[in-house]
């Protein structure tokens, strides 16, 4: 498991610069063509990442996690630093490299066929 | 010159396809939403530029677009549908209550006269509507609240609202199907619903007279006449001339009554076509031969219509929402298989030519018959 104890990269009003990657469909519907940077504010968090990427990009509310449940959509899966964080609590904390930006935080669409 | 401009909802996309009025050169643009399901998409008759698509996916969810110009341009709207109140439960394949769960939109219906209205029924069973422009959806929970609601159970598709119809002279009175529940009427603008399945008669539920529990797969209207609907029920071929109070069988001389389509001529109320399908569970036609079926009498009496459609080994499906008309002097019937073959006849299904053959999947058809002063082709 990767470290949490490395110092946080705090930006603008304390609130700290999160790389996330989508996959291809997420983003054509965002309208980006690369990773998207985003700053989220307190722990950070899946809940705190996503709730930041719904609030930047308003089209991907109900793509990622149900809008009533709020929980992720079965064929999708949350990877960071090489590690699935998929089944974890969505207020646990992820590792120090996701809030540091070294490592970005990644949506990753289930290989599915059909 | 008018034209016409086909919508086409497939497993991976959807396509517009254009003409004049004669039907012979078509454009085709697309796909939109590349890779995404799109069970359904309309144009709004108070605007034909307004149209509305159901966008879904496996992975992401649901959807739903709009185009402000005809299809050339899209913007996602309001994608948030919620169940009114408590959801509740229906009846799960195994007979045990079931939450009621969102799974996509089957099928829009704009409104007939405001371009932001807008109706759209979904898996599980619900019927939502949008006076926006689509950007809010709120359910019409009188039809799920009806008393038999704990009852409905899915049909081998899912437990799908997949039929809307409005009244052109009512503007409170909608129908609606649902698999497999059945025909469903409001005559208060949905406050209200009731079910009108009586006449209808399915072997395969305990009842086979029950109030709610049939296949409906498909019912079809005439603007002129909106007390006359047919209905494709999972088998049977069926009519009510009093707005689904009583039906009566009309499946007469079809080589099968199974199938999923089933429309009517644009100029003639009594000219009714379906696309006969063996079943059970094989799908698709009848010793390989693609055809359709047109009663000129508002059914009983049924001819094979062939020409241009392939006569040997062709094994598609022809899905219920994959049917439509222009409206044309000589009205134009459309139909989308599951091998991605659309055809075309301009001449009320005399003769027939596919206008594209190799799409994904097709799962709906639409056609908007434009005036001449939006037809570009």
């Amino acid at each position: 498991m990767a470290s949490f104890s490395e110092p946080r990269r705090s930006l603008g009003e304390g609130g700290l610069m999160i790389r996330v990657v989508l996959p291809m469909h997420l983003r054509t519907l965002a309208r980006v063509d690369d990773e998207v940077t985003l700053e989220v504010v307190g722990p950070i968090t899946q809940r705190a990442i996503l709730d930041a990427l719904e609030a930047r990009y308003p089209v991907l509310c109900g793509t990622i996690r149900d809008h009533v449940t709020q929980q992720r959509r079965p064929f999708l899966r949350f990877f960071a630093c090489e590690e699935d964080w998929s089944h974890e609590l969505p207020d646990a904390p992820l590792p120090s490299k996701v809030a540091t930006g070294a490592e970005p935080f990644l949506v990753v669409g289930a290989m599915a066929g059909g | 010159m008018s034209g016409v401009r086909v919508l086409v909802g497939t497993r991976k996309g959807a396509f517009v396809l254009t003409s004049d009025g004669k039907r012979t050169k078509w454009d085709v643009s697309g796909p939109f939403f590349g890779g995404w399901e799109i069970y359904h998409l309309k144009g709004s008759s108070a605007d034909p530029n307004r149209l509305y698509a159901s966008q879904s996916s496996g992975w992401f969810g649901q959807l739903i677009q709009r185009s402000n110009d005809g299809g050339k341009t899209w913007e996602p709207v309001g994608n948030k549908f919620v169940y009114d109140g408590v959801p509740g439960t229906h009846q799960w394949y195994d007979g045990t209550p079931h939450p009621w769960e969102f799974k996509r939109v089957w099928h829009l219906e704009p409104s007939l006269t405001d371009p932001d209205t807008a109706y759209a029924g979904v898996e599980d069973a619900a019927l939502f509507r949008t006076t926006d422009g689509g950007q809010n959806w709120h359910e019409l929970p009188g039809l799920r609240g009806h008393g038999s609601g704990p009852q409905w159970s899915p049909g081998a598709g899912g437990l799908g609202l997949h039929t809307i119809v409005l009244d052109p002279t009512n503007a409170r009175r909608m129908f609606i199907a649902i698999s497999a529940a059945g025909a469903f009427r409001t005559d208060d603008g949905g406050t209200s619903w009731r079910p009108i399945n009586n006449g209808l008669r399915s072997e395969q539920i305990p009842d086979p007279s029950a109030e709610v529990g049939h296949c409906v797969h498909r019912i079809a209207m005439h603007p002129s006449q909106p007390n006359v609907l047919f209905m494709q029920k999972h088998w049977d071929i069926m009519r009510t001339d009093d707005a689904g109070d009583s039906w009566r069988e009309v499946s007469g001389n079809l080589p099968t009554d199974f199938g999923f389509v089933i429309d009517v001529h644009a100029h003639e109320p009594q000219t009714i076509y379906v696309v006969p399908i063996k079943s059970d569970s094989e799908h698709y036609p009848m010793d390989g031969q693609l055809r359709v079926f047109r009663s000129r009498s508002g059914g009983n009496d049924w001819e094979p219509l062939t020409k241009g459609l392939p006569q040997k080994d062709c094994y598609v499906n022809v899905l219920r929402d994959a049917m439509a008309v222009d409206r044309l002097d000589s009205c134009g019937i459309y139909f989308g298989t599951t091998g991605g073959q659309v055809y075309g006849s301009s001449d009320a299904g005399d003769t027939w030519a596919p206008i594209v053959r190799d799409l994904p999947a097709v799962l709906s058809v639409e056609v908007q018959t434009l005036p001449p002063s939006l037809a570009e082709v």
